[in-house]
């Protein structure tokens, strides 16, 4: 054991903190103008990007706290409480 | 080695130079304004190579520190009342990282009322934070405690941060000579520090003080425990090292005087301890058998010491120049309590004055011992303690 707590960053050091997660994004592609900036607000850094900018959230560290729908200038990402699809999504 | 005629402040600054420190960071406090003072000063001139950082409190003062410590730099800061109690959250940030910072606190009483001469309460108060916590009594034994503090901080052993507590005005800004180390004398007793647990390296990240549940953070308090614990044994050692590099020893944890056949010995810290060796002398010649045990180190507190006078003294006069409020003298109640484990039970009595910087003379010391030495004959243990010289 060390003498005081440290650890190396390595990917999911405390386990998938997605479990966490109340609400779920989810991006509607069609209307997506992949203008990147849920990417560059994304306080997780958990949206990756393809080359021409299509975001990709890995919901295994996503702790849903919706920034990035409320960033979004096309409102293109809605966000749906786990359990509940997006019709019935309080 | 060269002797010089300096302040404790100023001393403590050449000391920094000395044990060739590489970050300072301090905000200024009466008494203790001028060490960081003094540090500043020769940083500018060019004596002291290493950074000094200017902040706005002494919260950041100490964080300022764990920072710096954290990436390796050998690290010192100094403070005084309200200011060591202003770093309160850090210093238990600094043990817990178990980071080698050597802090200079000049004893000040804490307000109100103001005042700005000597009451230990503020150390006191930090007994408990993990920290290793000296007194000392003169300028030469300040210097070279700070010297002393960074090789026993940074042993691998100990791994915890080290104060050093010296009186208000009688010491911080009282004349008197020391002797000089220069770094490259030092240099033979304290090699570079390299941190052997954790270390802030952009090269190889790592992130410090992460979430640590029920299942080990009590591990890690124990581990803390052991390394306070272990800076009794190791701070021998380096006592041991250092007398044979430059001759200088000042009595372990506790330095005793004229104990060796004395039926009474009074406890202290800080300055009193230095004046009452001429009120053991005086004693002596008067026909009492008494002797001066000054308490250098109160945390870890030297169980073992106190246990082996305590088997062979009648009575101890313990001085404290503080108060737990409601409870009565720190030092003397620790003793009490390190006596109790013992089949000895010599008279443990307690005295509290000296606070706000009351003079405490020869005569004034000479008088609690002799309170002492009289409990003893009449077998009384007497009040539970003595507020020496209350109006
Ligand atoms: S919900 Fe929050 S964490 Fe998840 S992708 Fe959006 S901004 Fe990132
Ligand atoms: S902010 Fe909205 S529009 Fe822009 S890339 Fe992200 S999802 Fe697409």
């Amino acid at each position: 054991m060390p003498v005081t707590s440290y650890s190396k960053p390595v990917i999911g050091a405390t386990g998938k903190t997605g479990s966490w997660r109340t609400f779920t994004p989810k991006i509607d592609y069609d209307e997506c103008s992949r203008c990147r900036t849920c990417w560059l607000h994304c306080p997780e850094a958990v949206i990756s990007l393809d080359e021409d900018g299509t975001p990709h959230i890995d919901l295994d560290y996503c702790k849903g706290c919706g920034c990035c729908a409320e960033v979004c200038p096309k409102k293109c990402i809605a966000m749906i409480r786990e359990g509940f699809d997006e019709e019935e999504s309080p | 080695m060269k002797t010089e005629l300096m302040s404790a402040n100023y001393a403590a600054a050449r000391a920094v130079m000395s044990a060739r420190v590489e970050v300072v960071a301090a905000y200024p406090i009466t008494p203790a304004t001028t060490i960081p003072e003094q540090i500043a000063l020769l940083n500018e001139t060019g004596q002291w190579p290493g950074q000094f950082i200017r902040v706005e409190s002494e919260h950041s003062a100490m964080f300022a520190c764990t920072g710096a410590s954290s990436t390796g730099a050998r690290t010192f800061t100094a403070t005084s009342s309200n200011g060591l109690l202003l770093m309160d959250e850090a210093l238990h940030w600094a043990a817990a990282a178990r980071l080698p910072i050597v802090l200079a606190n000049i004893n000040r009483s804490v307000s109100p009322s103001w005042n700005i001469h000597v009451t230990h309460d503020d150390s006191m108060s930090k007994a408990t934070t993990g920290w290793i916590h000296f007194y000392v009594s003169s300028v030469d034994e300040f210097y070279h405690t700070i010297i002393q503090a960074f090789k026993l901080a940074e042993d691998e052993r100990v791994l915890m941060p080290v104060m050093i507590n010296a009186d208000g005005f009688v010491l911080s800004h009282t004349l008197s000579t020391y002797d000089y180390l220069e770094p490259e004398e030092v240099d033979k007793f304290l090699p570079p520090y390299k941190p052997p647990h954790w270390v802030m390296d952009p090269e190889n990240p790592v992130s410090h003080g992460n979430i640590v549940f029920p299942e080990y953070y009590m591990e890690f308090r124990y581990a803390m425990h052991e390394g306070t614990h272990n800076a009794l044994k190791v701070y021998e050692e380096v006592e041991r090292e250092y007398k044979k590099l430059f001759g200088k020893y000042f009595g372990g944890p506790i330095d005793c005087y004229r104990c060796d056949d004395a039926e009474v010995v009074f406890t202290s810290q800080g300055s009193v301890a230095a004046e009452a060796k001429d009120a053991i002398d005086e004693l002596r010649e008067e026909g009492y058998k008494v002797g001066n045990a000054r308490m250098r180190m109160i945390r870890p507190f030297p169980v073992d010491r106190i246990r082996e006078l305590g088997s062979r003294v009648k009575g101890f006069a313990s001085f404290d120049r503080s108060v737990s409020y409601g409870y009565g003298g720190p030092v003397a109640h620790d003793i009490r309590a390190t006596m109790y484990n013992t089949k000895h039970r010599p008279i443990i009595k307690s005295y509290i004055g000296g606070l706000g910087g009351r003079d405490m003379t020869v005569s004034d010391i000479k008088e609690v011992i002799l309170d002492t030495v009289k409990a003893v004959e009449n077998g009384e243990t007497g009040p539970e303690e003595t507020w020496h010289d209350l109006r």
